[in-house]
């Protein structure tokens, strides 16, 4: 049963660091934070992208995960900032650049950086928020922060059996390519055909996903489950965590401050 | 302590969604501390069988445990007494950590919160996993996690344990450390398995369930010398049960 896992999706680098010590709800409500605060720093405020850049990677470097585990986490994202690309044509301004027959304006090339460098600045603070504390206290931190709680096991769930389902996918995936024979040269099949087993991978996930679905219910009643969600109760953040919290928040609320004030 | 009926079972009827009967009719009963195996081919009904000991699946027919009948008002309390091992740990242990899962039972029981982490260090060291708790489900062996499930039942501290193929999927260490395990367990146990050496080593008493009948019910040494009737219902007597001769006398 040993063999290959899916430990692509699991983002936690065990380390001693000072920043894997500190409280989940600390962390928490400093990574939401500075995202917040990232998004909410105005188009072009490059003074402010560097102050927060210099925080997260601070961040980065004390926690001892890696620069590069960070970046190459951060990278997988990204791309999907680029769903913003739209607005280089929809921002007025001076036209710099036609493509076609829409113009790139300068406005919307900067708001288009500003967004990117948004992005991965809150991608950077997500990616290391995971990666020095276990899903499990970052769970706990949810809901001892009073984020509903359906949500938080729904997470829960998603986390326990994401790594369940991906390790089936392998198999089903190894069993194909076990199939896969090549005896003239020509072997794969038409795009059709393959895309048709591929659905039919799917398909046979999907059943088997609602199969086990029912089984994790059958051992949650088994063991009392009543509908209401219960967890133990959270022990109170030291003093010295919320010093660093409310310090941390105050950074934030400066930079803030200062890149709306300057620009 | 006067001897008492922890399972009994009477003429209990399942039919699933297509109509086809799992059950037809079993009736059984197991004395508080008997240690019971059960077992049968694949789809005799073991797995629904189990299912029903803690009003997990209602057929017709009567399930009483420990003088109790389900359902009723007091599934909860049966719930507590009832200690079902799935087949599948993946199924069982649905909590992102080790320690979610064992105070799962506790905790839904209404058991306060040292109480809660008291049964929990207490089930963990049951099976062996000190020290697991904050490890995460998907991080474990089979062997852990089967261990790791056992644990999450053994926490409610329950009067019968109900295990579905505990051996299935270990490799021998960890199958011989599992039923070094459930030997010196002191529960009620009645253990749905295709193990005949796990049967042979633990358990005296033997069920026979095939297509969704009791078609035989004893001591296990005796079953399991009557070949016709394993050979009827798809079993193996355990191997070596007998030392084979060797060439000519």
């Amino acid at each position: 049963m040993a063999g290959e896992h899916l430990h692509a999706l699991d983002g936690y680098r065990a380390r001693t660091s000072p920043v894997h010590h500190l409280d989940a709800r600390v962390k928490l409500v400093l990574a939401l934070l500075f995202i917040l605060s990232a998004v909410l720093t105005p188009t072009g405020a490059w003074p402010a992208y560097i102050l927060l850049t210099a925080l997260v990677w601070s961040a980065i470097i004390l926690s001892q995960v890696g620069m590069g585990f960070v970046q190459r986490r951060t990278a997988v994202v990204m791309p999907f900032a680029l769903a913003a690309v739209t607005v280089i044509f929809t921002t007025p301004g001076r036209p710099v650049l036609t493509v076609w027959k829409f113009d790139i304006t300068d406005h919307g090339l900067l708001r288009l950086i500003s967004i990117l460098l948004k992005s991965w600045l809150s991608i950077q603070a997500a990616v290391l928020l995971t990666a020095c504390t276990p899903f499990p206290a970052l769970l706990q931190a949810m809901s001892a922060l009073r984020i509903p709680r359906v949500l938080v096991v729904i997470l829960g769930f998603t986390y326990r059996y994401i790594f369940v389902i991906g390790d089936e996918a392998l198999r089903l995936i190894r069993g194909r390519a076990a199939r896969s024979g090549d005896l003239n040269g020509k072997g794969g099949g038409t795009l059709l055909w393959r895309a048709r087993v591929t659905g039919n991978m799917a398909g046979s996930l999907f059943l088997r996903s609602i199969e086990r679905s029912e089984r994790v219910y059958a051992a949650m009643l088994a063991r009392g489950y009543d509908g209401q969600i219960r967890t133990l109760n959270h022990p109170t953040v030291r003093p010295s965590e919320l010093v660093l919290m409310l310090a941390g928040s105050l950074l934030l609320v400066l930079i803030q401050l200062l890149a709306r004030l300057r620009w | 302590m006067v001897a008492m009926k922890a399972i009994e079972i009477t003429d209990l009827y399942y039919a699933y969604h297509n109509g086809r009967y799992a059950l037809r009719g079993v009736t059984l009963s197991i004395m508080a501390g008997e240690k019971v195996a059960l077992v049968g081919p694949n789809g005799a009904g073991k797995s629904t069988l189990l299912l029903h000991l803690n009003g997990i699946l209602r057929g017709r027919g009567t399930v009483r445990i420990l003088g109790e009948e389900i359902p009723g008002h007091n599934l909860p309390r049966i719930r507590a007494q009832v200690g079902l091992v799935f087949q599948d740990p993946d199924d069982q242990l649905f909590s992102p950590s080790v320690f979610d899962d064992v105070a799962f039972g506790p905790l839904y029981a209404g058991l306060p919160e040292h109480e809660v982490r008291r049964r929990v260090a207490w089930a963990l060291a049951q099976v062996g996993l000190e020290g697991y708790s904050e490890r995460l489900s998907h991080h474990l062996s089979q062997g852990e996690k089967k261990r790791a499930a056992i644990a999450s039942v053994l926490s409610m501290e329950p009067a019968i344990l109900a295990l579905d193929e505990p051996t299935s999927g270990l490799d021998p260490r960890a199958r011989r450390r599992l039923i070094e395990f459930l030997r010196q367990l002191p529960q009620t146990i009645l253990c749905a398995t295709h193990d005949m050496h796990l049967v042979a080593e633990i358990f005296p008493r033997m069920v026979i369930l095939d297509e969704g009948l009791v078609v035989a019910d004893g001591p296990t040494q005796e079953l399991l010398d009557n070949t016709s009737l394993l050979e009827a219902h798809g079993l193996e007597r355990p191997w070596p049960y007998k030392p084979q001769e060797h060439g000519t006398p």
